[in-house]
């Protein structure tokens, strides 16, 4: 029998805690969040009947989009958050790190098992919304073929059908999608400090609150000449700290009918990137010393 | 130890990303991204839990719950109520046209009707008073709508639609099609109504007519009634010379 090398870093290591923390969370039922946007998103179409098609459209596209992003925030900072607590209580963790895994390896098999778990809700819950929207699509146009004068059919259809389907769509799910991720990145860091899974989930409660305000907090701290020190310092500190969430709240105003360069969505993407990244980073810095 | 280094690396990284952060947040305004004002008069409207889930980046779900509830009010023709929520409404998604179209229209066209047929006010003046008073409204949001929306040519034509039909202003509802019509997506329409328009607006007889005759030369798909119409009333008014004016087809005559 050969013994073969121990690899500093190994992708297929990295690929089985991340294929088994996949597996943890769908036996943890997460997937039960699923079935319930399911439900939001029916039930919005439903009471829309009386509304125009550009309503309709509007406020199925407004609940959908916005029940993904509550979501798939939320299965990303409850799946994350309750990782490292579960492998202490499990003593999976003692077993996994008894073994020549280091701890980086460790961390990012967890991140990615939950990046995976995300990727896969984004991608069901994006279908449900489409086949959502094209059943209200033709449901419309059924009617508008039966109400309007046949000459006014065809654009009527070609009005309806730029109203539903548009291209930012995309880049709109994806930036969904990267908030979800930083919040995952963000999540574990916080839980390789914290002592429980609650507090947690409190404190990243707590950033997503003042993620979303930090872009006003920045803009008062760099226009500021009269503000007292301290007010100074405290916005500095947020500015500093805490990430722009609002960078990736492009949803809103997609829907509306903004068009996003795509440059500037690139940028978003890099940034969002980087700060999962970020995060892993500190992660692995206060996990790599802890006492465990 | 540990916690200061951590917090040391956070604060290294978000003075490089700083720069970064503020650039894009420029670029993502420069093309009208995050355009609501959330401030404490729209805190007032929508409550603290509204206020709340606004700024946690659901605006556009609490617009379309005020949405609905506006709705609810049209069917009960409560229309300060209406105007009240589309307020809020468009303050919350401002790059929304469809929003100001709506509130632009049911305040002009709707509770305006509905103010000067109203039973309880046995004083015509008033109710007239009233009627204009919505028409303004109406006006109101298509013009915050348009500050709002600079890249988009529907509010301009709703407003012109509004300055025409409500408001007998044809100057203005001229200016507003002209404005309209210099948008790469907007109807081919709006450059003629701004013609006719134009017709009807006094002291601008002689710019409408070469308007109209450059439409009426580009060929006889243009030769619509209105259009053919309102040539024949400024060839007369205008005192074209016989033989410079443009013929008319007695069938295609109005």
């Amino acid at each position: 029998m050969t013994a073969t090398a121990h690899k500093f870093f190994s992708p297929a290591r990295i690929g089985a805690i991340a294929s088994n923390t996949l597996l943890e969370l769908v036996r943890l039922k997460v997937f039960y969040f699923l079935l319930i946007f399911a439900l939001i998103m029916i039930g919005s179409s439903a009471f829309m009947v009386r509304f125009t098609f550009a309503e309709q459209f509007q406020v199925l596209k407004d609940v959908s989009l916005g029940a993904m992003s509550i979501f798939t925030w939320l299965l990303s900072v409850l799946a994350t958050a309750m990782l490292l607590p579960k492998d202490i209580e499990d003593r999976t963790l003692y077993t996994i790190l008894a073994k020549p895994v280091p701890r980086l390896e460790y961390l990012l098999g967890k991140l990615i098992g939950v990046l995976l778990l995300l990727l896969v809700s984004t991608l069901v819950m994006s279908a449900m919304f489409a086949i959502a929207l094209y059943l209200r699509q033709q449901t419309v146009i059924a009617e508008t073929m039966r109400t309007t004068p046949p000459e006014q059919v065809a654009e009527a259809i070609r009005n309806i059908k730029a109203s539903t389907f548009t291209i930012n769509l995309v880049p709109g799910v994806i930036t969904i999608y990267l908030k979800a991720a930083l919040f995952a990145s963000l999540t574990l860091f916080i839980s390789t400090y914290a002592s429980s899974w609650i507090f947690t989930i409190l404190i990243s409660v707590a950033v997503y609150i003042i993620g979303h305000l930090q872009s006003t907090a920045r803009d008062y701290w760099l226009a500021s000449g009269d503000a007292g020190a301290l007010t100074k310092i405290f916005l500095a500190i947020v500015s500093l700290i805490f990430p722009d969430l609002q960078l990736f709240n492009l949803i809103d105003d997609i829907v509306a009918g903004n068009a996003i360069a795509m440059a500037m969505f690139l940028k978003t993407c890099g940034l969002g990137v980087l700060y999962a990244c970020i995060y892993l980073l500190v992660a692995y810095f206060v996990f790599a010393n802890k006492e465990l | 130890m540990r916690t200061l280094a951590v917090i040391a690396i956070l604060l290294i990284f978000g003075a490089a990303k700083l720069r970064f952060e503020q650039r894009l947040t420029e670029e993502h305004r420069a093309a009208y991204f995050h355009g609501a004002k959330l401030n404490l008069d729209l805190r007032q409207q929508v409550g603290q839990l509204g206020f709340i889930a606004a700024l946690s980046g659901f605006r556009a779900l609490v617009a379309d719950v005020l949405w609905i509830q506006a709705h609810s009010a049209w069917e009960r023709t409560e229309w300060g109520r209406m105007a009240l929520l589309f307020n809020t409404v468009t303050a919350l998604q401002p790059r929304n046209v469809m929003f100001w179209d709506v509130a632009g229209w049911h305040m002009a066209w709707n509770a305006s009707v509905a103010a000067r047929e109203d039973p309880k006010q046995p004083r015509e003046a008033l109710r007239i008073k009233a009627q204009r008073e919505y028409f303004q409204l109406g006006r109101d949001f298509y013009e915050r709508g348009i500050a709002n929306n600079p890249d988009k040519y529907v509010l301009h034509d709703r407003l012109a639609l509004l300055l025409r039909d409500k408001l007998d202003d044809h100057c203005g509802a001229a200016k507003e099609y002209d404005l309209a019509a210099q948008f790469k997506d907007a109807p081919e329409y709006e450059k003629r109504f701004a013609a006719y328009e134009l017709s009807y607006c006094e002291g601008h007889e002689r710019d409408a007519y070469e308007r109209l005759l450059a439409l009426y030369k580009i060929g006889e798909h243009e030769w619509l009634p209105t259009l053919l119409k309102r040539l024949d009333y400024l060839q007369q008014k205008l005192n074209v010379p016989p033989e410079q004016r443009v013929y008319i087809p007695p069938e295609k005559s109005p």
